[in-house]
């Protein structure tokens, strides 16, 4: 490890030392928080991943130090490696966020944007991205694109209007099993995903597709239509598996187990066991331990604070993250330039008013009674 | 007349077979570089020819061949791109058809120089019949000993493998071309690593059009300097021009780069000018993907230079005022065809060959043929050229091979010169159903030919 060249690279401002061969997307993960980019189709976990969605589209304004030519095109940051020097522009870029918009606008323009009875929703990828990236409303005003049902079996529900066609399931069957038995037939804008011929997807670890998935187009069959993920309490839990790594997170509504899960880390990937692995878990695991009594609980579940799945389920520091802050270090040192402070005006908005230690409805009371 | 080096024989009785083509001076390059050459010295001589890419990007022959990486030990590939598929472009199927030991020679001079001991013509499934008359020339070669081991006692091995692609237009994008031939789905690889690098099976790989390949042939015979005398600048040799649409001599020409547009189209040793009387409006003057140009801007440049068919000339004034060499299709439209519905067709054919890998293309050009055709039909509104404009801007560059580019283009130059036609169909709905919009000013105010 110690002969491992590191290089600098510059994002957004902000200069990081990495190993050589890092990607720019990986290196910006590291630094963390807005600057790094989106990412719909690559996933760390998988090889072969990504460039794909071209959300994680930056410009790159200096190649190196030896070669400090600007790249002509945006590039796609999580396949392109680092050079020593290298300049890259990502939220600062007009260019990048110009594109960046523009992808967003085609990934929705045939998503049939049916949040409310969708099953993801909470922890979909492209909400996120939409919320952040996308317009108020659309331009497009044709009929939004259809397919033919397949079923893929007892466990898994494809849905292939809600697909970016990421082709990370793909990859997972791959990798993960012996055979693969679905793929992307068809080419164009009627590309789908589908089992060659109608069969139905049956692994001992083919339910992680449901979880690389990014958007709602693989959900898991035995949590469907069952409970909106926010109003679930995510606790980490383990078992004693003789196929899996047996970590996992439980969804739990009191005291009955809604859904199994891999843990996710951050960027919404599997994370990693204590050995180094992946931690993909089973199908036993994921559709069939559904009793609080099956699983030992290690304790809830650390979620990042800005997602709604974090909301109201903890008091203070419990169970959350707060995101990594970025904004002074990317902008010369300046802090966020408010209108005005909200907490100076508002009755409601205190920060020293727990809302979860309220008990029952919140009402005026409790903050008056703080006021005094 | 100009100086034929391809076409020249093509027309000579029995050419296709190989004692005619042998009678008539075949394989002598084969036999001056396997004998007297090395391979170094034949990539040298290609690089002094200045042979650029016949494929449409132009990109220089002899360059991409010193690229490619040699590690020890990793069998090296010569892959021949007879993917042709773009619309207005059927010059290789017709080298390919009339005389196709040109194509085997060449391929056998290139794999020699790159030193690719199984070559590969990767060739358009719909050319069915042509893989018949490439395999019998291969054979042919085979039976006289200039394919297989141990070629003229120089102990270099070669054989020639034909492909039939399954009808995708994005094989013939050379990363699509070398996952097809794997035998995988043909999606376009991200770059890098470059073919160049890790190519068929992560083994070097250099991937040339079937005219490239054939070039070499004249540049080995007569060597790179005179071949590099031919031609203009950096536009050297000989290039096939397929030539239709709106004219009375549809067909294949090989110009030598040193004549005006303006003769290619209107003079009777190529297209023979436009038929009935009629005014040439545009053209589109190599292949589908680059930018259509208006009549006056096609003939001068916005100089007012007269442009020559040539690379250079043809892409003066960058894609505001000018167009691009490209595969070399060339597509005439006379007064009477209708820029809004040709952009239409475009639109069309990409939105069906787009391979769907990436979204800004996958979403982005079925997107533009729904507005195009909303416009073509009348039903199209003014806010619609704009939106039309802002799809093409972000599809451009975004993608990860050149189909997003060349989606972009023709619907981006169609805005750029005709606008006013596209926005005569939004405000006349009714009429535009009925007849064309016509001439308008594009044709040439100083020329006006008479058939």
């Amino acid at each position: 490890m110690s002969e491992q060249q590191l290089f600098k690279v510059t994002i957004d401002n902000i200069t990081i030392e990495v190993p050589a061969g890092t990607t720019i997307l990986n290196a910006a993960r590291k630094i963390g928080g807005d600057v790094a980019p989106p990412a719909m189709c690559y996933y760390s976990k998988l090889e072969g991943s990504g460039g794909k969605c071209r959300t994680c589209l930056v410009e790159v304004s200096k190649g190196s130090e030896k070669d400090p030519r600007p790249m002509p095109k945006l590039v796609a940051s999580c396949r392109t490696t680092i050079m020593d020097g290298m300049e890259v522009k990502n939220i600062t870029s007009e260019k990048v966020l110009d594109a960046r918009a523009g992808v967003v606008e085609f990934l929705l323009i045939n998503h049939p944007l049916d949040c409310p009875i969708c099953d993801q929703a909470g922890e979909c990828h492209l909400q996120d991205l939409s919320y952040e990236h996308g317009s108020e409303s659309t331009r497009y005003e044709f009929q939004r694109r259809t397919f033919k049902k397949h079923d893929l079996g007892p466990h898994i529900q494809l849905h292939m209007t809600r697909c970016i066609l990421c082709y990370r399931c793909v990859f997972t069957a791959d990798q993960l099993t012996q055979k693969r038995e679905h793929g992307v037939l068809d080419r164009g804008d009627h590309a789908e995903i589908a089992t060659f011929i109608e069969k139905s997807l049956d692994n001992d670890f083919i339910g992680n597709v449901i979880d690389v998935c990014p958007v709602g187009a693989l959900t898991d069959k035995t949590f469907r239509f069952k409970n909106r993920v926010w109003f679930l309490k995510p606790m980490d839990a383990h078992r004693d598996c003789p196929t899996c790594s047996g970590r996992v997170t439980l969804w739990n509504r009191g005291d009955e187990v809604y859904r199994v899960t891999a843990r996710k880390d951050e960027w919404g990937e599997i994370e990693d066991t204590p050995e180094g692995k992946p931690g993909w878990i089973c199908n036993t695991c994921r559709f069939e331990k559904k009793k609080t009594s099956d699983w030992i609980i290690e304790g809830p579940r650390n979620i990042n604070r800005h997602s709604v799945i974090a909301q109201g389920h903890y008091a203070g520091k419990i169970g959350t993250n707060k995101p990594t802050e970025t904004f002074a270090a990317v902008n010369d040192g300046r802090k966020p330039h408010l209108l005005m402070d909200i907490h100076s005006v508002s009755q409601v908005n205190k920060p020293e008013v727990k809302l979860s230690l309220i008990d029952g409805p919140a009402h005026s009371d409790a903050f008056k009674k703080n006021n005094d | 007349m100009s100086k034929k080096l391809l076409l020249e024989k093509a027309h000579v009785a029995g050419i296709r077979y190989f004692d005619v083509y042998r009678k008539e001076g075949g394989y002598r390059s084969v036999e001056k570089a396997l004998k007297e050459m090395n391979p170094e010295a034949i990539v040298e001589e290609v690089k002094k020819s200045g042979l650029r890419g016949r494929g449409g990007a132009g990109f220089p022959a002899g360059m991409k061949w010193s690229f490619i990486a040699k590690p020890e030990g990793v069998p090296r590939h010569l892959v021949c791109n007879a993917d042709e598929s773009e619309p207005g472009t059927f010059k290789d199927r017709y080298l390919m058809e009339f005389i196709p030991h040109l194509l085997i020679e060449g391929l056998i001079v290139s794999s020699f120089a790159l030193g690719s001991n199984d070559t590969y013509i990767y060739i358009r499934g719909e050319y069915a019949w042509i893989v018949d008359i490439l395999e019998e020339a291969i054979a042919e070669a085979h039976k006289n000993g200039f394919l297989g081991k141990n070629i003229l006692g120089s102990g270099f091995d070669c054989n020639i493998h034909v492909q039939r692609g399954a009808g995708a237009y994005i094989c013939g994008e050379e990363t699509a071309l070398i996952e097809s031939l794997e035998g995988k789905r043909g999606n376009p690889r991200i770059k890098p690593p470059f073919p160049a690098v890790k190519g068929v099976w992560d083994r070097p790989t250099v991937v040339n059009n079937v005219e490239t390949l054939a070039a070499v042939v004249p540049i080995i015979n007569m060597g790179g300097d005179e071949y590099a005398k031919i031609g203009v600048g950096r536009s050297t040799g000989t290039k096939l021009i397929s030539a239709c649409g709106n004219i009375n001599k549809p067909g294949v020409y090989e110009i030598d780069m040193t004549i005006s547009v303006e003769e290619f189209i209107y003079s009777d040793e190529y297209c023979g000018g436009i038929p009935n009387g009629k005014r040439l409006k545009a053209c589109i003057p190599g292949g589908s993907s680059v930018p259509i140009l208006p009549a006056n801007l096609l003939l001068k440049t916005a100089k007012g230079e007269t442009r020559y068919m040539n690379y250079e000339s043809l892409s003066d004034g960058g894609f505001a005022t000018g167009s691009m060499m490209g595969s070399g299709g060339f597509i005439v439209l006379d007064e009477d065809q209708c820029v809004v519905r040709h952009t239409l067709t475009l639109a069309r054919f990409y939105r069906h060959e787009s391979c769907g890998q990436c979204s800004p293309c996958r979403e982005g050009t079925g997107w533009m043929e729904k507005i195009l055709k909303n416009i073509e039909t009348g039903k199209g509104k003014m806010s619609d050229i704009d939106l039309l404009w802002d799809i093409q801007r972000k599809i451009e560059g975004n993608t990860i091979c050149p189909l997003g580019d060349a989606a972009a283009w023709p619907v981006a130059a169609a805005i750029r010169h005709f606008r006013d036609e596209f926005e005569w169909h939004v405000n006349n709905p009714d009429e535009a159903q009925k007849r064309n919009y016509g001439l308008a000013h594009y044709a040439d105010p100083i020329h006006v030919p008479v058939a």
